[in-house]
């Protein structure tokens, strides 16, 4: 039973994922929120019943602010986004919402627009410097087992695994954003950051098996064939791999369905995540290894 | 075995404190160690701002930085809301230039306009009067003060000097006033009318020294010395120099969250939080059985430590850094499903139970040890992206993942290796087995 067998499907299955993440992302793209954009974005909630978005567009259209969205949030509250409001637009804004009907502003939040651009600068940095010094830890942890591949393989094999398990659920949270109107915030980049610790810990596992036979076996000279290693590996992993997630996606789906509202998207990106990753560590990451120490032992 | 189950004793003993100062601690309202709660939860208001450092040079930034925070608090302490906090902040190095921000929470507040308002004021500083002469030594408590006309306006520096004066040969912080030309008339003018008086230096409403007139002052200058020490003193200087705001500041960001979104979200998040450990402790007891049970031990101890060190730092809690409790709950199960998938492959290859357990340990090592890491590593660089939202979601992972290591590597250990017997028959097989079928 070796999952090594079946990986021209599963690398065109995996192809084919790949691709609808990515059309997603760039028909539908990340709407980027204000932490990167700079603006306004407020909360506010109807106490006695939320009137007709369109009668609140009309007030909202009232204050000069140029483009404005307006969208459903919950039962009776509305998220208003708008470029960055001065404490005068504000006020005004507060003002004509109140009109006729009691509010409540549930939250308020502003920030000036090259702050915003400084965040995405930040993350993006973070996100290559994670990626990197991962990167380097595997080539090192790994540094013992040099055949058939060299360590730095199982290294750049992880950040393959990496940018897969970062554009599948980037391609969820476009089409989720599409439909629901969420946007790229900070708590989104976060999700992305946890991922990449988490599915790097889950590849870890099936190569930290696929080392122990390699270094076994050459103790004990046994020569196999490495496509069997791999396979061995996978398959003793594998209750591991799915056990391991389950506990996770167990703990995600409590936050999805229980949890705040303000780390629901968080959750559900982190839940795609994690699946995600855990198909790419264990059906992927592993098998990707054979057709490289082909190409190395051909060389 | 006999070690193992005292240490196995020793651990349960310390969960069940730890729990128990959690407990405690919560069921006190006014114990200092109850839960902090990030404004995002709590309610309240949070302005940043950044300080336009281009015409300070490099050496003086921190100073001005911190005068700037000086500045900043004693605004914000006339809010008279609880807890309120001013923190500096240098951009770090991830971002290429650095930049120095300010960073002013107001728990309760949700009138960001109004905060901001009161924030940006120009402070005054004012030179009083005192109505009750205090040269006779006597301060009596209802000592009123008459405005002289006299303000910052009229100020042009004020400098920081170490007279050697008759201070028994140490050489005493002198700070020196110096007036424009229409504050040194004014200035003269009231000195000279009011030797022996204190004239005394308000800043933002507050009193800050109150020196005796000597004698009659012209030029301009006045020097307050004595009963302060050289920290003092510069901290003076610097809150006349920069009685008005030190460096220009300008506002990123603001944002307010009312308190009943807040209250909602606490309430989702415990539930989401109990809710995902009792579905993680059901599956492990009914798939690992009696390691299962250990692991769900293990895992409660975990979470108590972690509520315990999230007071005791203390660390502010936030929407995400709950979730990020949440997640490394479910990741703390990881290790603990490493070792016991090990400790199976072990007891299939007919070895002793104990024997099993104890290599499952060893051999779960290297894999437990290089995905901590990683996450350590992630957790690391995260928090240093430095963003409030991401640092407190940064800050439990990185925690977690370091207190999921101790409690796989030991806690569990421990206990499984005080349970378990050298020698067992086909009983412990069964408990240490798992999954629906048997080993």
């Amino acid at each position: 039973m070796t999952i090594t067998k079946y990986r021209t499907l599963i690398f065109w299955l995996t192809g084919v994922i790949l691709a609808a993440a990515v059309s997603a992302i760039v028909f539908y793209g990340l709407p980027r929120g204000i932490d990167f954009t700079g603006g306004s974005l407020m909360q506010v909630s109807y106490p006695e019943g939320r009137p007709p978005l369109a009668d609140i567009q009309k007030q909202v259209a009232e204050v000069p602010l140029g483009a404005v969205s307006v969208r459903e949030s919950g039962d009776n509250a509305v998220v208003i986004r708008t470029r960055t409001m001065t404490p005068e637009e504000h006020s005004m804004m507060l003002k004509v919402l109140s009109q006729g009907v009691a509010i409540t502003e549930l939250a308020y939040t502003s920030v000036g627009p090259t702050f915003g651009s400084q965040f995405a600068t930040k993350a993006l940095w973070a996100l290559l410097a994670v990626a990197f010094a991962i990167a380097l830890y595997v080539a090192f942890a790994f540094r013992k087992v040099s055949r058939p591949v060299p360590s730095w393989v199982y290294g750049i094999v992880v950040i393959l695994m990496l940018v897969h398990d970062l554009i599948v659920p980037a391609g969820f949270y476009a089409l989720l954003a599409h439909f629901t109107g969420a946007e790229v915030d900070a708590l989104f980049i976060t999700a992305l950051l946890a991922l990449l610790g988490y599915s790097v810990n889950d590849t870890i596992v099936v190569f930290d098996r696929v080392r122990e036979h390699l270094v076994h076996n050459e103790k004990s000279n046994v020569k196999e064939e490495f496509e069997l290693t791999v396979g061995k590996s996978i398959s003793e992993t594998l209750t591991r791999s799915v056990n391991t997630s389950l506990t996770v996606v167990l703990a995600l789906v409590a936050l999805v369905f229980f949890g705040a509202e303000a780390t629901r998207n968080f959750a559900l990106v982190m839940l795609v995540g994690v699946v995600a990753g855990t198909y790419s560590s264990v059906l992927v990451a592993a098998p990707l290894l054979v057709p490289f120490a082909r190409w190395y032992v051909k060389k | 075995m006999t070690r193992f189950r005292v240490l196995g004793i020793i651990a349960l003993i310390t969960g069940l404190l730890l729990a128990y100062f959690v407990w405690s601690t919560e069921a006190n309202p006014t114990s200092p160690y109850r839960f902090k709660f990030g404004l995002d939860l709590a309610g309240g208001t949070e302005l940043v701002y950044k300080a336009d450092m281009k015409d300070t040079p490099v050496e003086e930034r921190a100073a001005a930085l911190s005068a700037l925070q000086g500045v900043i608090e004693r605004r914000v302490n006339r809010f008279g809301v609880a807890e309120p906090f001013v923190q500096t902040e240098r951009a770090s190095a991830l971002s290429g230039s650095t930049e120095d921000r300010l960073i002013v929470g107001l728990p309760g507040v949700t009138d960001v306009e109004a905060a901001v308002v009161a924030l940006g004021q120009t402070p005054t500083l004012e030179f009083k009067l005192a109505t009750t002469s205090t040269s006779l030594g006597q301060a009596t408590s209802s000592m009123g003060f008459i405005s002289t006309g006299l303000t910052g306006r009229y100020l042009s520096s004020a400098t920081l000097q170490f007279g050697s004066g008759a201070t028994a040969g140490l050489s005493a912080p002198v700070v020196i006033i110096n007036f424009d030309s229409e504050g040194a008339t004014l200035f003269e003018k009231i000195t000279r009318e009011n030797v022996g008086q204190t004239l005394a230096i308000f800043l933002d409403g507050q009193l800050i020294q109150q020196p005796v007139i000597q004698e009659a002052i012209a030029g301009g200058q006045a020097s307050i010395s004595g009963g302060f020490t050289a920290i003092e003193a510069r901290n003076l200087v610097n809150n006349l120099n920069f009685g008005a705001l030190p460096v220009p500041i300008s506002r990123q960001s603001s944002s307010s969250i009312g308190p009943t979104l807040g209250a909602v979200a606490i309430e989702a998040s415990v539930m989401a939080g109990l809710i995902g450990f009792v579905i993680i402790a059901l599956f492990m007891i009914v798939w690992y059985r009696l390691p299962g049970v250990v692991s769900v031990v293990a895992l409660a101890e975990y979470l108590v430590f972690m509520l315990a060190v999230i007071k005791l730092i203390p660390i502010t809690l936030t929407a995400s850094g709950i979730a990020g409790l949440i997640i490394t709950l479910g990741m703390a199960v990881d290790a603990n499903v490493l070792i016991f998938e090990r400790t199976k492959e072990e007891l299939r290859e007919r070895k002793s139970p104990r024997e099993a357990v104890r290599i499952g340990f060893s051999r779960a090592w290297p894999a437990i040890r290089d995905g901590h890491f990683t996450m350590l590593i992630s957790g690391t660089i995260l928090y240093w992206l430095g963003s409030s939202i991401v640092e407190g979601f940064a800050l439990v992972f990185i925690l977690g993942t370091l207190a999921s290591f101790i409690s796989a590597v030991s806690v569990s250990r421990v206990y499984l290796l005080a349970l378990v017997p050298e020698e067992g028959k086909g009983r412990w097989h069964f408990l240490l087995g798992s999954g629906i079928k048997n080993v």
